[in-house]
């Protein structure tokens, strides 16, 4: 099995183009401190774990158990997307096993409980261990703290319109469509995006070219997802696209037939540039349409670039 | 990310919900983006926010990896905004989070004349950013709607549970931890500012609104004893 710093090598053998992104690189194209420190929590030691089970709860995919043969916590290895909310969001001691097992043990015959903190590892059971290809993608789309390399943002690796005003990413007259998968905490795999892609494909939206999944499609005219991927499941994933505010009505029966057929959520977000007044057309379109549009993100135009006139983005275009 | 866009609950449960961010764009703006993102943070703790977060390095709140057993019994607020606000060392982005349509006027106010050139955004109900936005003399810019969940909705909570969940949109807060929090503060165990403090520890955007949540947590309490 080959190291998780060897996946371009591992594409190549494969005949696929290489990964756009590397976990662990920092965000402006740095790599991590080397390839092995790419890591995965799929590990409790059975050394150190306690059963306490305080790690079962606060997992998001629910991948851990307490096996009861063992009497140890265990990772369900195709449920974990590997995003490290285990292994970075417990707090931890470092109390010797031994002695916690017996106090445990003591507490249990008497049918008493201690009611503990609930985020804490009291051993630091959990254990990073390397990631290889392609399970290396589920890190990269489900740690909010890993940079996609492909646009160097962390989280989804998405800018949308938050940096609208100096990217001039969608004008006015357009609306940018940032189109989500697996959440909220329900996970996706990238056979159900890769459905979704294609469809849209088929309409001839242009796919946002500095977006992670864009990365994914060998050729984005096509929307298929590389092959090797489609089972890695993930915490979740965005697709972005772009159309003219008249095509939103249609892409968003488009979505939401789509969504329908899917083994997961889709949380559809939409956006525009305002007209000089602040005046949001999409407004209108989405009352028509019987949308609820309440709630959202407004970009307050206070960014600078300045002596750069406004351009459009570089798309994809597949139309 | 859109990690604070589809945060749920009904529009009088988000009315005092603001969640305010600072990012630059690639290699365009974020040179000598550093001390400009310090900056935000440092003056958005001058209004009272109840977080503050940098999306490489964490929030407010923070897991501690080297706990002392007596924390179980008398745990310490770790809570370091200093800390938070010298370790930002790269383009990154920070984030606000104010409960109240006051702090965060005054807060755009100040954000408007420091000219940071960074991209401010405001997430929160679109009306409501609008209407403060133009308070503080700002007319916006672009806007982005959530426009909800659709696909298999059978895989979701109950509302008590989504809104907590998705106040990180990362997914960091997992439904059984979250309906989790609301059992133990039903039953007594823990209150909710100590259940919202768990939760947001596991954000780690910091984009966690603790006192929306203690207000979901107590509202639970409240329908449980009838």
């Amino acid at each position: 099995m080959q190291k998780s710093g060897d996946f371009a090598a591992a594409a190549s053998r494969a005949q696929l183009p290489p990964p756009a992104f590397t976990p662990g690189a920092t965000r402006y194209g740095g790599q991590a401190p080397s390839p092995a420190g790419i890591l995965s929590v799929v590990r409790i030691s059975t050394d150190r774990c306690v059963a306490c089970a305080n790690c079962v709860p606060v997992c998001p995919v629910g991948a851990i158990d307490i096996d009861p043969v063992l009497e140890r916590a265990v990772v369900d290895q195709d449920r974990c997307v590997e995003c490290f909310t285990c292994y970075r969001g417990l707090s931890t001691e470092h109390l010797n096993p031994t002695m916690v097992r017996t106090i445990r043990k003591l507490f249990g015959f008497f049918r008493m409980r201690f009611d503990p903190e609930p985020d804490v590892c009291p051993t630091a059971a959990i254990e990073p261990q390397e990631l290889s290809w392609p399970r290396i993608v589920r890190r990269a789309f489900s740690d909010p703290l890993v940079p996609h390399e492909s646009t160097g943002i962390h989280g989804r690796g998405t800018e949308e319109v938050k940096t609208n005003d100096v990217t001039f990413r969608v004008g006015e007259g357009e609306a940018g469509f940032t189109i989500e998968f697996g959440r909220p905490t329900v996970s996706t795999r990238f056979s159900d995006i890769s459905r979704m892609t294609e469809a849209l494909a088929k309409t001839g939206v242009e796919f946002e070219k500095n977006n992670p999944v864009t990365h994914l499609m060998p050729d984005p005219s096509t929307g298929k997802i590389r092959e090797d991927i489609l089972q890695e499941r993930v915490l979740s994933a965005i697709v972005e696209i772009k159309t003219r505010i008249e095509r939103v009505p249609e892409m968003l029966r488009t979505v939401t037939e789509v969504a329908r057929g899917l083994d997961t959520i889709v949380a559809i977000g939409v956006s525009t540039r305002c007209s000089p007044e602040g005046r949001s057309a999409l407004e209108e379109v989405l009352r028509r349409e019987g949308y609820p549009f309440w709630r959202g993100k407004t970009n307050l135009g206070l960014g600078r670039r300045p002596s750069v006139p406004e351009r459009m983005p570089e798309a994809v275009s597949v139309s | 990310m859109t990690n604070t866009l589809h945060r749920y609950g009904a529009p009088e449960t988000l009315e005092n919900d603001f969640i305010v961010f600072a990012m630059s764009a690639r290699g365009i703006n974020d040179q000598g983006s550093v001390e400009k993102f310090q900056e935000f943070l440092s003056i958005a703790r001058k209004h009272g926010p109840v977080n503050l977060g940098d999306a490489t390095k964490g929030g407010v709140f923070r897991p501690s990896k080297s706990l002392n057993p007596l924390a179980h019994w008398f745990r310490k607020d770790e809570r370091d905004p200093e800390r938070l606000v010298a370790h930002v060392d790269q383009p990154t982005v920070v984030s606000a989070v104010f409960d109240n349509r006051e702090s965060l006027t005054s807060f755009l106010k100040e954000i408007r004349a420091a000219d940071l050139g960074l991209s401010i955004n405001i997430s929160s109900l679109t009306d409501r950013a609008d209407e403060l936005a133009r308070e503080a003399g700002i007319t916006r810019h672009s806007v982005e709607y959530s426009l909800g969940f659709f696909g298999a909705l059978d895989k979701l909570p109950d509302r008590a549970t989504l809104s907590l969940a998705t106040m990180c949109g990362h997914g960091m807060i997992s439904f059984n931890f979250a309906r989790k929090m609301i059992d133990w503060v039903k039953e007594g165990r823990r209150s909710p500012e100590e259940a919202s403090t768990y939760m947001a520890r596991f954000c780690t955007c910091g984009i966690f609104n603790t006192t929306r949540s203690c207000a979901i947590l107590n509202d639970c309490s409240r329908r449980n004893r009838g």
